[in-house]
């Protein structure tokens, strides 16, 4: 059922001509190579696959192409302009707000989602926002950290 | 010469005419060696070394066997190597973990990597500044003694003016400097990188995306391969039929010596594949399950070190005022890197390339080069940044899945586990059964301290307390490949401080009882029982930090505090956590962990701080969720909906507190913080409670019922 779905990516419109049931992660990951974008459970449980679409964090192992369709899609590869890092990137950086870093893309990216949505959030909204983001290695707290830096900096993905 | 030797001296001739013009120096360090063989492993070959290389143009790599999974070693190894060569750290670049280029390792585990191998880039980097003294006394025709290295420059001393750079210096050179270890290495005092906190020289892949894992290789012609799985451990296939999956278009179907695999150019038509496979198995009959394995440990395990032995146990009993027998238990617990296990393996005219995400690139090497028929030399292992590990990937099962199925169909394939494959082969730490007698006189001197571990082994077992009448001893072994065949249902392995959480959440409990018994603080009473100088600072320093002032004990007012201590990699930690115990419903919040450590010299700080603050916060997890649930070889856990992580929420405010001890050369760092945890915590709980929890993970069911208890 191959059709042709077209959205905007990192800003730049994108046209694909395929399955629009197919799981956008894996789209991401394969058809168009951005590997920034991670699979850690395939069930939306875990939040390493989160990308941004209309300025809404989403799971992308849950979401399916078509619901993209017309959309603005923003992966981790879209965050840095003219070699500038986001605020979020640069504030995660500057905290040493990852280890081994699986999980990094999913947490700016839900954070950046969150941000969007509350531009200065309290501690405990910023907890609750991250909540369904895991971390193995145990960067939460300098995530925390990183996120209350980088708030009321724009964050305008 | 051991093969392996050999192999990295034919690798190193054709590794230095790749590199060009420059300067190499490779370093044989004997304690690399000494450090394995305290740890039970293999020794390294006899011509180890450690390579760093200068470029003609000043540019500096580094190349480490030891792979990055989040430590922060390509920087602390950067920063050793800097401070001890005179070059500025961003002239750095660390290649780590490819068997063609780096030096042999065994792999990266037990908190090593500063400790042992940094003794040798520390070494590698201070003979490769005197080679560039000495070539710069001849372009400047002055003598080393009036020479100045620094930032990557030499000068005279006297006239700043008179300079060239290492990059000058290396142009047109190409030395290769072989020296042992006896380099005089830069005093704490002159430290000018080491001691500091740089940013990670990994940040900017990793907040940006750019950095690569296994799963991001891509190859011409690359097939994802999805694997026929048994639905328990020990099941045997009873019937298979691939043929609706070998019809699907693009479909490749492998059935080769064990090894069922469907395989597609992309991942979901793989899926899809092996969703097609129709597989009926044999399984096993239930032995073991996860209420019964404790009975099956005690029963199973076979008697096996005593690592600690002393005075007279019926002595001790009887110069004892109070005897206190308990018993300790702890559950499976998993790994759980975020990156579940992945590799991506070519081969081609006879070699092999994988790309893995493995703790033990050259152990792969090996097991590739086993399964494939193949000459070690002629696999070659690389290893991208590695999602976490934590012990889980120090086995190499998915590279040689990859590597079969490569070899199979004549195409680069990738193998990367499912969440639910993640579960079913984690090398879970061994769940374990602790039974203590000890006893204290009137004045809460400890008499007796008779230790048996079943099935974690001994490590964290040391008896730092003043105890004259004292045994331990560890049955079943480490619990992985150990003296027990069939001690468990499935395979276990090393698990972040192996042993450790188990020995110190039994130890410190089991102190916390006889304080209590004694009408003794609990920091008061330990700093009695031990006279062990570091331990007697970090207790001091961690109740400092944490604010404890004595007050009754246990508080019993619903919120508590619990203190543990241990030793591990060399390194003393002093744990504080604070809870509140919902007494209701027996839900425990921490609300706050202070840790103080001595490690020696630390490399970065703040890098030291951040494993420790790891530590912690995934301790959470073993300590107050974390439990693998099984019926027999059947996994019951396959993701995070019942597999409960350490989350946001969770989160204590954490403080760490480094004690300094320039006096000691650096100590582990990736293990002690999380030592204390099961302790600390099951301690504050008895504080906030009256209610000793015998059990980890320490859950609200457990709690309660304890707290119900009283």
């Amino acid at each position: 059922m191959t059709e042709t779905v077209s959205f905007t990516l990192n800003g730049k419109p994108v046209s694909l001509d395929t399955d629009p049931q197919r799981a956008l992660l894996w789209v991401l990951r394969t058809d168009l190579e951005l590997t920034g974008t991670k699979y850690g459970c395939g069930e939306g449980m875990c939040g390493a696959c989160t990308v941004v679409v209309d300025g809404r964090a989403v799971r992308a192992c849950l979401t399916d192409l078509a619901s993209v369709r017309g959309k603005s899609v923003t992966t981790i590869e879209g965050l840095e302009q003219n070699g500038q890092l986001h605020p979020l990137q640069a504030a995660f950086h500057e905290h040493g707000a990852f280890q081994c870093g699986y999980c990094t893309p999913g947490m700016i990216m839900n954070a950046v989602g969150l941000l969007q949505a509350n531009a200065r959030p309290t501690r405990a909204q910023i907890v609750e926002g991250m909540e369904g983001n895991l971390c193995r290695c145990g960067a939460h707290q300098r995530i925390l950290a990183a996120i209350e830096t980088a708030s009321g900096q724009g964050g305008q993905p | 010469m051991t093969d392996l030797a050999r192999l990295t001296a034919m690798d190193r001739r054709g590794f230095v005419k790749a590199l060009g013009g420059g300067v190499l120096v490779l370093v044989s360090a004997p304690s690399l060696t000494a450090g394995l063989e305290a740890q039970g492993r293999p020794g390294y070959p006899t011509d180890l070394n450690a390579y760093l290389h200068i470029a003609e143009d000043g540019k500096v790599t580094l190349f480490s066997g030891k792979i990055e999974m989040g430590q922060g070693i390509t920087t602390s190894l950067a920063q050793m190597a800097a401070e001890e060569l005179g070059a500025p750290l961003d002239a750095f670049t660390v290649v780590a973990g490819d068997t063609a280029t780096c030096p042999w390792d065994a792999g990266t585990w037990g908190s090593m990597t500063t400790r042992f191998f940094g003794p040798a880039v520390r070494a590698a980097a201070a003979q490769a500044r005197l080679v560039l003294m000495d070539l710069a006394a001849q372009r400047l025709g002055v003598p080393r003694a009036q020479l100045t290295a620094q930032e990557g420059v030499v000068y005279v001393t006297r006239d700043r003016s008179r300079r060239v750079s290492y990059g000058e210096l290396a142009r047109g050179q190409q030395i290769t400097h072989t020296v042992d270890e006896k380099a005089v290495l830069r005093a704490v005092r002159e430290f000018r990188v080491m001691g500091r906190s740089p940013r990670r020289l990994d940040g900017r892949d990793k907040v940006t995306g750019a950095g690569k894992f296994a799963g991001d290789v891509r190859r011409p012609g690359m097939l994802y391969a999805r694997i026929v799985r048994p639905p328990s451990h020990g099941a045997t296939p009873r019937s298979l039929d691939t043929s609706a999956a070998a019809a699907m278009p693009g479909v490749t179907v492998v059935n080769h010596d064990g090894l069922v695999a469907v395989l597609a150019p992309d991942p979901e038509t793989a899926s899809r594949a092996l969703e097609a496979v129709k597989a009926e198995w044999d399984v096993p009959a239930v032995a073991v399950n996860t209420d019964s394995i404790f009975d099956h440990l005690v029963a199973t395990a076979v008697p096996g070190e005593t690592p600690e032995e002393g005075g007279d146990l019926a002595a001790g009993r009887a110069a004892s005022a109070q005897t206190f027998d308990a018993t300790y238990y702890n559950a499976y617990v998993a790994h759980a890197p975020m990156e579940p296990h992945t590799s991506v393996a070519e081969v081609k005219d006879g070699r092999a390339t994988v790309w893995a995400a493995t703790q033990s690139p050259f152990g792969t090497q090996q097991q590739v080069a086993r399964a494939l028929g193949f000459r070690p030399e002629d696999v070659r292992v690389i290893t991208p940044y590695v999602g976490g590990g934590f012990g889980g990937k120090s086995a190499g099962q998915q590279s040689v899945e990859a590597a079969r199925l490569a070899q199979a169909t004549g195409k680069p394939v990738m193998v990367a586990w499912t969440r639910a494959e993640e579960f079913f082969f984690d090398t879970y730490r061994p769940a374990a059964v602790v039974k203590i007698a000890s006893g204290i006189d009137a004045a809460g001197a400890m008499r007796l301290w008779d230790y048996t571990v079943y099935a974690a082994g001994s490590r964290g077992s040391d008896v730092f307390y003043d105890v004259a009448n004292r045994r331990v001893r560890a049955f079943g072994a480490s619990g992985y490949g150990g003296a027990t065949p069939n001690l468990h249902p499935f395979a276990t392995g090393p698990w972040r401080a192996p042993g450790a959480n188990t020995n110190r959440f039994a130890a410190e409990s089991q102190i916390d009882v006889m304080a209590a018994a004694a009408g003794m603080d609990p920091l008061e009473f330990r700093l009695r029982n031990t006279k062990d100088p570091r331990m007697l600072g970090v207790l001091r320093a961690v109740a400092r930090a944490a604010g404890w002032r004595a007050r009754p004990f246990p508080a019993r007012d619903g919120r508590g505090r619990g203190l543990a201590c241990g030793i591990d990699v060399g390194t003393y930690a002093a744990h504080v956590a604070e809870v509140t115990v919902d007494r209701a419903t027996g839900t425990v919040k921490v609300d706050r962990v202070v840790c103080a450590q001595d490690m020696g010299i630390v490399v970065n700080p703040d890098g030291a701080k951040m494993q420790t603050e790891g530590a912690i916060t995934m301790g959470l997890g073993y300590a107050l969720s974390e439990g693998l649930r099984f019926e027999g070889g059947r996994i019951l856990d396959a993701n995070f909906d019942s597999y409960s992580l350490p989350r946001f929420s969770w989160l204590p405010a954490i403080e760490v507190v480094l004690v300094p001890n320039d006096a000691l050369d650096p100590q582990g760092g990736g293990e002690p913080g999380i030592i204390n945890m099961g302790g600390a915590i099951a301690n504050a709980i008895f504080d906030a409670t009256g209610a000793r929890v015998p059990y980890l993970p320490l859950t609200p069911e457990r709690v309660l019922a304890e707290i119900r208890k009283l």
